[in-house]
């Protein structure tokens, strides 16, 4: 215990942790009286000062649409936001930032794929691939698409350690396949899916792959080049960016072929009551007036990680999963749900038979933010048998005496209910 | 015992607890307590919709009182169950509609009270009253 005391105040790379710490106004609350001990990350992250600061100082100093105004502050504005979409296009390596649309989050991301390119490619006979530990936002919209279209929707099911079962998941490929929507990290597990081959081997069926990227942005390097997804999908709030806002990745080809999303402004080259020419992609998928400073507030959260380091980020939160997963394991009773070998910073548990609601409503009287429940994947809690479990999951602010804290709390949830 | 008596003393209870882990060690002990519900009403039909543990309730009128009992799988939930049996089980649909739920707020369970909580009391509590209300009508309509 204490692993915080000598050497791990400071993590090679990231520096002085309190100095971080110190970045997120937040972290300094008090909950029951007790600091604040979030390890609620895959939820959502906590967001720095410099990301708080973009928001108020584009209402403060640059608030115009975009887009539309020849006047100052809306050449301003417009600059900015293409200049937001260019680093967060940049960050996960697209060809040209024409690939990135701004969408209100992950869930909007693929409920876009499904109404636009699913809608004009998905016929009656044809399969969906998806697998059983996709959060609900990367099941329903499919769910919904197959109920239009006479599709179905086909389930890869996982080994008992929470990953991939990759050799069902070649079997269930087929020529029918023609859209593979797979989570690259499983919020419920923390599994790292291997997406890579996963897309190589979809492709060979000329199924067109989806990756659903909430999990991994803030915790991995993505590159959507290298591993040629055809969309990949995420969420700004959960990398210590905004609320309300994400992006879709589309290989431009695709985007290009697309039909529109919403109807409205902006997406518009050329309206009369007759007929109306759509933009060119991204702006074809961006109806109305978009969330501004969102993305800008967004970039600037892309700009903090880029200058911790997502290597440096990753390894911290190695560090803390593996100090976590030994000291849980050391207390009897308790069983990791998802021991996958590729993990990032998640960890599900379960407490002998304590239901995680009540294991929940003790460990938040410790002033500690766990979640339990079903996560938003339902299905995948039902095929392990489970009602819910426990997660904690850590960002690279966590410490190593906080999860000591969370220990101890589980220890004394275990003497209250056992 | 009217509500009102009943809910004092749940109220006097609660008031020697100084903080929350004596409030809550008593909650598992009363959810522990929680008299066994009948197996055959631990079905979907008594299943209490939105809460994160699975919460039976199951009501019986005798012509006069409605009786209640209930199940959970989580034993807070079944502690919170414990207190709302013993304050409506036994009493008239009349005296259950009009009653107040104050004293849970007063007994510091407001943080379960939250929607946001879904462990089922507001929903257990929604579901009580409706049972009294259709127990009402029934009456009524026997009456007439
Ligand atoms: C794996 C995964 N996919 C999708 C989502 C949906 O993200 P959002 O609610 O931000 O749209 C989440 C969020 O919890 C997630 O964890």
């Amino acid at each position: 215990m204490g692993k915080e005391d000598s050497v791990h105040t400071s993590t090679p790379g990231l520096g002085d942790i309190e100095a971080i710490r110190a970045d997120f106004p937040i972290l300094r609350r008090e909950v029951e009286g007790k600091p604040l001990i979030y390890f609620d990350n895959a939820a959502t992250t906590q967001k720095p000062q410099v990301v708080i600061d973009a928001l108020t100082e584009y209402y403060k100093h640059m608030n115009a649409n975009v887009h539309r105004g020849v006047h100052l502050l809306s050449r301003e504005a417009t600059t900015a936001f293409e200049k937001a979409r260019e680093n967060i296009a940049d960050f996960i390596n697209t060809r040209s930032a024409r690939e990135l649309i701004f969408t209100r989050g992950c869930t909007e991301a693929i409920n876009l794929v499904a109404a636009t390119w699913g809608r004009a490619n998905i016929k009656a006979g044809d399969e969906i691939l998806i697998s059983a530990l996709e959060h609900h936002s990367n099941i329903v919209p499919w769910q919904m698409l197959c109920e239009q279209s006479g599709a179905r929707l086909v389930v890869c099911p996982l080994h008992p350690d929470g990953s991939l079962n990759m050799q069902e998941f070649g079997r269930l490929l087929n020529v029918r396949t023609r859209l593979v929507a797979i989570s690259h990290v499983s919020n419920t597990l923390g599994t790292i899916n291997p997406v890579k081959e996963i897309i190589r081997m979809a492709h060979e069926t000329e199924a067109k792959v989806l990756i659903d990227g909430a999990q991994a942005l803030s915790h991995l390097a993505v590159d959507v080049q290298d591993l040629d997804c055809d969309f990949y999908t995420f969420s700004a709030h959960k990398i210590y960016g905004p609320m309300g806002i994400g992006g879709l990745y589309g290989k431009e080809k695709l985007l290009k072929q697309m039909p529109p999303y919403q109807g409205g402004g902006e997406m518009i080259e050329n309206v009369t009551f007759e007929h109306t020419s759509y933009n060119e992609p991204p702006f074809k998928f961006e109806a109305g007036t978009p969330n501004v400073a969102g993305a800008l507030a967004f970039s600037a959260a892309i700009d903090y990680v880029k200058h911790l380091g997502i290597a440096n980020i990753a390894k911290r939160e190695a560090e803390l999963l593996h100090y976590a997963t030994g000291a849980l394991k050391n207390i009897p009773g308790v069983v990791i749900i998802g021991t996958a070998a590729q993990k990032a910073s998640v960890i599900s548990f379960l407490i002998d038979d304590i239901h995680p609601y009540d294991a929940g409503t003790i460990i938040d009287h410790f002033g500690i933010a766990v979640r339990t429940g079903t996560h938003c994947t339902q299905p995948l809690l039902d095929s392990l048998a489970i009602p819910g479990t426990i997660r904690a999951s850590f960002a690279f602010y966590n410490t190593f005496t906080e999860i000591d804290h969370l220990i101890k709390a589980v220890n004394k949830v275990r003497e209250m209910f056992l | 015992m009217k509500i009102e008596d009943r809910t004092q003393a749940i109220i006097n209870e609660f008031s020697n607890f100084d903080d929350w882990m004596d409030k809550y060690n008593y909650l598992i002990e009363l959810g522990k307590s929680l008299p066994l519900i009948d197996e055959q009403y631990k079905v979907e039909n008594n299943l209490i919709p939105g809460c994160q543990s699975r919460v039976w309730l199951h009501a019986e009128f005798d012509g006069e009182n409605v009786h209640f009992t209930a199940d959970s799988d989580a034993v807070i939930t079944k502690g919170i169950a414990n207190l709302l049996i013993r304050t409506f089980s036994g009493q008239t649909p009349q005296e259950i509609l009009s009653s107040s739920t104050e004293f849970l707020s007063e007994i510091g369970l407001t943080e379960h009270l939250s929607p946001t909580r879904s462990n089922g009391m507001l929903s257990m509590l929604k579901q009580i009253k409706m049972y009294a209300l259709a127990f009402k009508a029934k009456q009524e309509m026997e009456k007439s």
